[in-house]
C-alpha cells in the first residue's frame, strides 16, 4: 500500500496531489495546444458574408484553419484594395467574374490546376468555361456561386404582372418609392436592358449610351434613395422603398424568408447574373489550404451552405449541389426554382437567353459610367 | 540703469510644447500636405501613380454635380447650426441661470452620455421612429394625420446633424453664459431691462465667443458628417463626404477624393477664421 502511494500519490491522491497535478497540467495545456497543431490564418478579401461561420465554420473545424475576412462592395473596390496592398496580402479572393480578367491581368491572381476542380459536375456548360476565367487552356478562377437581378418589389406596391417590366419603377404610385443599389454596375445595366439592348447590354455605341442615360434620367424623379447593402435591406424591410433597382434575390431573399412581403423577378427585358468566383493570391504561402477550400465549396455540402449563405442567397451551380439542396432544404430549392422543370429554374432563364453575364462597359470607360452615376445621384 | 529683457531659448518650455509641435507635423500638417500632393496623382489601374497634373481639379471642379454636392453640404450644414443653436438656447440659457449647481452638474453629465454610444447605432435607432411605419407615424395617425416620409429625405438629415451636435451645442452654450457674471444681468434688470431685451443685449454679447465656437463646432462636424445624410438623407443628392466615398469606391479615384477633400478643408478654414475673427474681435480692440 505504501508503495503505491509512492507512486506519487496517483492512486489515492491527497487534495494537494491534486492541486500539484492539476495545476501542473493546466500550466502546460498552451504549450500542449501549441505543439498539437498550429492553426493556419487565411486572408480572404470577399463580398460581406464569406468569411463568416455559416460558410466557413465547417471547413475551419475540419482543418485548423481560421479565415481573417477583409470584405468589400463592388469590382472596383475590391481591385482598389488589391492594388494598395503588397503581394501576398489575400490568400484568396472571391471576385466578380467580370473582374477576374482584371485581377489576372494586373498579375494578382495564381494559375489553378484545372484537374483540382470537378468541372464535370456544373450545372450548365458555360459554368465550365466562364467567360474571363480562362486564358487559353490556363484557368485562374472557379466560379462557386451566382444570382439573378431584376425587379425586386414589394407585393402590396407592385403586383407580380407589373414586375414582369422594369416598366414598373415608373409607376406614379411609387413615386419618392424607388431606390437604388448604390452600384453603378448593375442598375445601369438594367437601365440599358430596359432599352432593349439585350445581350449587347454593355456595348453601347453613343447612340445608345446617350439613350440609357436618357432613360434612367427620367427614372430620377421616383427614386427615394441610394442605398449599401445594410440601407437596401432595411429600407426595403421597413417599407420605404417599395421597388429597389439593381438588386435581386440576393437581398429581397432574406427579407422574404423573415416573411416580408418582398420579391424579385427576372422581367421580360431580360435580367444579369451577377457570378462570383474564387481565386487564389499571387504570392499566398496557403494556396493548398485554399485550394482545399475552394474544391470543399463545389462540394455538395459547400454547395449547400453558399444557396443558404445567411448574408446573402444565391444559387447551387453544380448538380450535386443542387441535388443536395432540394433533398436538406427543398423549399428554398422552391422558392429559387432551383428544381428542374421550374419555370423560374436559373438555368433555364439562361437557356432562354434572358439572363445576361454582368459585364463592364465595352465602349465606355468605368469612369465615364461612375461619373454619369454622380451626375444622376445629384439631378 | 535696466537691461533690455532678452529674449533666449526656453529648453524647459520647449520640451512641453515639443510633443503636441510633433503631433502636429505627423498627423496633421504631414498628411495635409500628402494631401494636397496627392490631388496632382493620376490613377493608372487602379493604382495611384505620382504626377503633378491638374486634370483632377479640372475633373472636379467643372463637373456641375460637384458644385450642387458643395451648396447643398454648405447649405445644410448652416442649417443645422441655426437649429441647433435656436434649439439649445433655451436649454443652455435655463441650465446656466434657472437651475442649482447640483442640476446643472447632472444635466451636464446627462448631455455627454450620448457620447458613449456610437453615433452610428444612434443614427439607425432614428429609422424606427422617422418609419412611415414609425413611432412618429404612429403617434400622428391616432390625430389623423400622415404617415409622412421624413427618412430619406433632408429633413432625416437635419435630424441626423441636430443628432451629431445638439448636446454638444447646447454643453459649449451652458459654458459660456454660465461664465457671465450674474450682477451685470441684475444691474440690466435693476437699471429697468426687460427680461428678452436683458438676453439680447446682455447675455448674448457677453456669451458671445462661447456661442459663437458652439456654432462653429456645429457647423464643422454637420459639414463633415458622412453617416446622416447617407442613412437618414438617402444620399440624395449626395453631400460632399459622399461624393468622397462615391470618387474613392470607384476608380480608387483617391486623387479626386483629395480634391474634394482639399476644398472642404479651405471652406472650413474659411469659415473658422471668419468665425473665429467675429468672436474675439471687441476684444481685440478694448
Amino acid at each position: 500500500m505504501s508503495k503505491i502511494k509512492n507512486l506519487g500519490g496517483l492512486v489515492t491522491p491527497s487534495r494537494r496531489d491534486v492541486l500539484k497535478y492539476g495545476g501542473a497540467a493546466a500550466l502546460s495545456m498552451p504549450f500542449v495546444s501549441r505543439a498539437w497543431a498550429q492553426t493556419v490564418e487565411v486572408n480572404m478579401l470577399a463580398w460581406y458574408g464569406h468569411g463568416e461561420p455559416d460558410i466557413v465554420g465547417e471547413f475551419e473545424a475540419a482543418n485548423n484553419v481560421k479565415f481573417k475576412p477583409k470584405y468589400y462592395a463592388g469590382g472596383d473596390n475590391m481591385l482598389g484594395l488589391i492594388a494598395q496592398s503588397p503581394p501576398g496580402t489575400y490568400d484568396i479572393i472571391l471576385s466578380d467574374a467580370e473582374f477576374v480578367q482584371q485581377l489576372n491581368a494586373a498579375g494578382y491572381i495564381e494559375e489553378l490546376n484545372a484537374a483540382d476542380y470537378n468541372f464535370d459536375d456544373m450545372l450548365y456548360d458555360d459554368f465550365k468555361k466562364f467567360p474571363g476565367h480562362w486564358d487559353g487552356d490556363k484557368l485562374h478562377s472557379v466560379m462557386v456561386r451566382c444570382g439573378h437581378l431584376g425587379v425586386s418589389y414589394n407585393k402590396n406596391a407592385i403586383t407580380a404582372e407589373e414586375a414582369t417590366s422594369y416598366k414598373c419603377f415608373w409607376k406614379p404610385e411609387v413615386k419618392g418609392k424607388v431606390g437604388h443599389f448604390d452600384w453603378h454596375l448593375p442598375s445601369l445595366g438594367m437601365m440599358s436592358l430596359y432599352n432593349g439592348n439585350g445581350a449587347g447590354l454593355w456595348d453601347l455605341d453613343d447612340a445608345k449610351w446617350d439613350a440609357v442615360k436618357k432613360a434612367t434620367m427620367s427614372l430620377r424623379s421616383q427614386v427615394g434613395g441610394f442605398f449599401d447593402y445594410g440601407g437596401t435591406f432595411n429600407s426595403l424591410k421597413n417599407g420605404e422603398m417599395q421597388a429597389m433597382c439593381g438588386i435581386g434575390d440576393w437581398i429581397t431573399g432574406v427579407l422574404e424568408k423573415d416573411g416580408a412581403p418582398v420579391a424579385s423577378v427576372v422581367p421580360k427585358e431580360g435580367g444579369i447574373q451577377w457570378t462570383e468566383s474564387y481565386c487564389i493570391g499571387k504570392g499566398s504561402q496557403k494556396a493548398d489550404m485554399v485550394k482545399k477550400f475552394i474544391q470543399y465549396m463545389l462540394t455538395p455540402e459547400g454547395q449547400v451552405k453558399s444557396a443558404e449563405m445567411k448574408a446573402y442567397p444565391g444559387f447551387a451551380i453544380t448538380k450535386g449541389g443542387r441535388a443536395k439542396l432540394i433533398e436538406v432544404d427543398k423549399k428554398e430549392a422552391e422558392r429559387t426554382g432551383q428544381i428542374d422543370g421550374m419555370t423560374n429554374d436559373p438555368i433555364t432563364l439562361i437557356k432562354e437567353g434572358r439572363i445576361h453575364y454582368r459585364g463592364i462597359p465595352k465602349q465606355q470607360s468605368l469612369e465615364d459610367w461612375n461619373d454619369f452615376w454622380s451626375e444622376y445621384k445629384n439631378a | 540703469m535696466t537691461q533690455p529683457a532678452r529674449k533666449r531659448f526656453d529648453a524647459y518650455a520647449m520640451t512641453w510644447r515639443l510633443p503636441i509641435i510633433i503631433w502636429q507635423l505627423l498627423f496633421f500638417v504631414g498628411p495635409l500636405l500628402f494631401m494636397v500632393a496627392m490631388s496632382f496623382f493620376v490613377v493608372k489601374n487602379y493604382r495611384m501613380v505620382e504626377a503633378f497634373e491638374f486634370t483632377n481639379w479640372v475633373k472636379m471642379l467643372g463637373r456641375g454635380y460637384f458644385w450642387d454636392s458643395y451648396f447643398l453640404t454648405l447649405w445644410l450644414a448652416t442649417l443645422a447650426t441655426v437649429c441647433a443653436m435656436v434649439i439649445a438656447f433655451p436649454a443652455a440659457y435655463a441650465l446656466a441661470f434657472k437651475v442649482p449647481d447640483s442640476v446643472r452638474r447632472w444635466a451636464i453629465f446627462l448631455l455627454i452620455i450620448p457620447f458613449f454610444t456610437s453615433y452610428l447605432v444612434r443614427i439607425f435607432s432614428w429609422y424606427v421612429i422617422l418609419a412611415e411605419t414609425g413611432v412618429v407615424n404612429s403617434i400622428l395617425s391616432y390625430v389623423g394625420l400622415g404617415p409622412y416620409t421624413m427618412l430619406n429625405t433632408k429633413f432625416g438629415t437635419i435630424i441626423g446633424y441636430l443628432t451629431l451636435t445638439l448636446p454638444l451645442v447646447v454643453i459649449l452654450q451652458t459654458f459660456a453664459m454660465a461664465n457671465i457674471d450674474t450682477r451685470l444681468v441684475e444691474a440690466a434688470h435693476n437699471l429697468g431691462c426687460k427680461p428678452f431685451a436683458t438676453v439680447y443685449r446682455v447675455v448674448i454679447p457677453l456669451a458671445k465667443t462661447g456661442l459663437i465656437i458652439a456654432a462653429l463646432f456645429c457647423f464643422i462636424l454637420s459639414f463633415g458628417d458622412f453617416v446622416s445624410p447617407y442613412y437618414l438623407g438617402g444620399s440624395k443628392p449626395p453631400t460632399l463626404p459622399i461624393l468622397i466615398i462615391d470618387t474613392t469606391k470607384s476608380g480608387q479615384q483617391w486623387p479626386r477624393a483629395a480634391v474634394v477633400a482639399i476644398m472642404m478643408m479651405i471652406t472650413l478654414f474659411a469659415v473658422a477664421f471668419a468665425a473665429i475673427s467675429a468672436a474675439y474681435a471687441k476684444r481685440g480692440k478694448s
